[in-house]
């Protein structure tokens, strides 16, 4: 069977890859620390020596549209062409294009419809930021073949938390069941607080520095039960209009499983939105 | 009511680069031309097979032509769409980083929890 050899939670901030370029005047002054900071967490990933990554993210109304709205949805495809015109425009985003496993999709797929998750698919699928990002800040050479799976954080009726949980568990007893001998590792991004299109927008700090606080005392300690009895639909919209996204932080704790500590955590306190970096390690961590 | 077709013409426009130009530099003429021409049209399917019904409510369209964005939150437009498309228009004349951000923020300081309905 195949290997889960780590679980990364991560946000995914699209002013990295221009803030880390950037040179001179350009360089802006938390730059440098923030290279640093994902460096290391990089190496968390490069130790545990993955040969394929799944990766879970949330498209931002690139491909998925409201006249046809998946709610969770894999890709299967050979390839998957990345990166869209306003994410070039509004980040300095490049194109790129990443292999797909396609096996372990159809694999997910199958088995996951059997579990009781009604997926979506689709076969030629272009990804966006969510899932860029984190290949730029934890595999910049973009070597691996992922499986990309979209969920829905952004276009209302969304699925509650816990389902978000649940589906986070099934990936795992999937990767987990996979007939193969490849080592897998499966990354999620989300957000913290955030607001976006919204007054508190773009402030000195996260709207709200003490949900961030709570987030990452219940990810770092694996607390799925305390952070579904303090988070519903309706208390997102509390911390920040763009927060649903902390959903895919739910998914990533159930991957990790119920109590499992982070066996790394780190935080960046940036403008606009707190940056939270978790590795766990299923096996042990590597040497 | 129909915030999915302010949603449909703030994703449109916002994926086209010709098009956020347009609506830049003549916001009134470009929603008309897009209400009249683009607004049914099934974003997947052939030109052919367009729907029949899908129209502004006046205060939708006067948001949209007014380049009002503070009316299109308060619309329950979705949040993403209408920031996102406004910097692609307006960032460009910053004289500071964030200048425009963070001005849509303050234009936006008198709505409170909870937010209008986002829902489509």
């Amino acid at each position: 069977m195949a290997e889960l050899v780590a679980v990364i939670a991560s946000t995914h901030h699209p002013f990295y890859h221009r803030a880390s370029t950037a040179t001179g005047e350009d360089r802006p002054p938390f730059a440098d620390e923030w290279v640093r900071k994902v460096e290391a967490f990089r190496e968390t990933l490069t130790k545990a020596r993955p040969d394929v990554l799944v990766m879970v993210g949330s498209d931002h109304f690139h491909q998925l549209w409201l006249d046809n709205m998946p709610q969770f949805l894999v890709g299967k495809a050979p390839f998957y062409d990345a990166n869209w015109y306003n994410e070039e425009r509004e980040f300095g985003l490049p194109r790129m294009v990443m292999k797909g496993q396609e096996d372990l999709s159809d694999y997910v797929l199958r088995e996951g419809l059997d579990a009781g998750f009604d997926l979506a698919f689709s076969n030629e699928l272009r990804i966006d930021h969510s899932i860029t990002c984190p290949i730029i800040t934890l595999r910049p050479q973009n070597d691996l073949p992922i499986v990309p799976i979209y969920t829905n954080i952004f276009a209302p009726p969304l699925p509650r938390p816990k389902r978000f949980v649940q589906l986070g568990q099934t990936i795992r007893q999937l990767v987990e069941s996979w007939p193969s001998d490849q080592r897998v590792a499966v990354i999620g991004t989300g957000h913290l607080s955030l607001e976006l299109g919204g007054p508190r927008q773009f402030g000195p700090h996260g709207p709200d520095p003490e949900f961030d606080r709570k987030a990452v005392e219940w990810i770092s300690t694996g607390d799925i039960e305390g952070c579904c009895g303090n988070v519903t639909l309706d208390s997102l919209h509390l911390p920040g209009n763009a927060t649903h996204g902390f959903m895919d932080f739910m998914l990533m704790m159930g991957v990790a499983g119920e109590g499992q500590k982070a066996d790394y955590v780190d935080t960046y306190d940036l403008f606009h939105t707190m940056e939270a970096y978790f590795t766990w390690y299923p096996k042990g961590a590597p040497a | 009511m129909s915030r999915y077709l302010l949603n449909k013409f703030l994703f449109t426009v916002d994926r086209d680069p010709d098009l956020v130009e347009r609506y830049r530099d003549d916001p009134q003429g470009t929603v008309a031309w897009w209400e009249a021409n683009e607004a049914n049209r099934i974003l997947a399917c052939h030109i052919g097979e367009s729907s029949t019904w899908l129209a502004f409510a006046d205060d939708e369209r006067a948001a949209l032509a007014g380049h009002d964005y503070p009316a299109l939150f308060a619309l329950g437009a979705h949040p993403f769409l209408t920031l996102t498309l406004f910097i692609a228009m307006f960032e460009r004349d910053n004289s500071e980083p964030l200048e425009f951000q963070k001005e849509y923020a303050r234009k936006l300081a008198h709505m409170s929890l909870p937010y209008p309905d986002i829902a489509t």
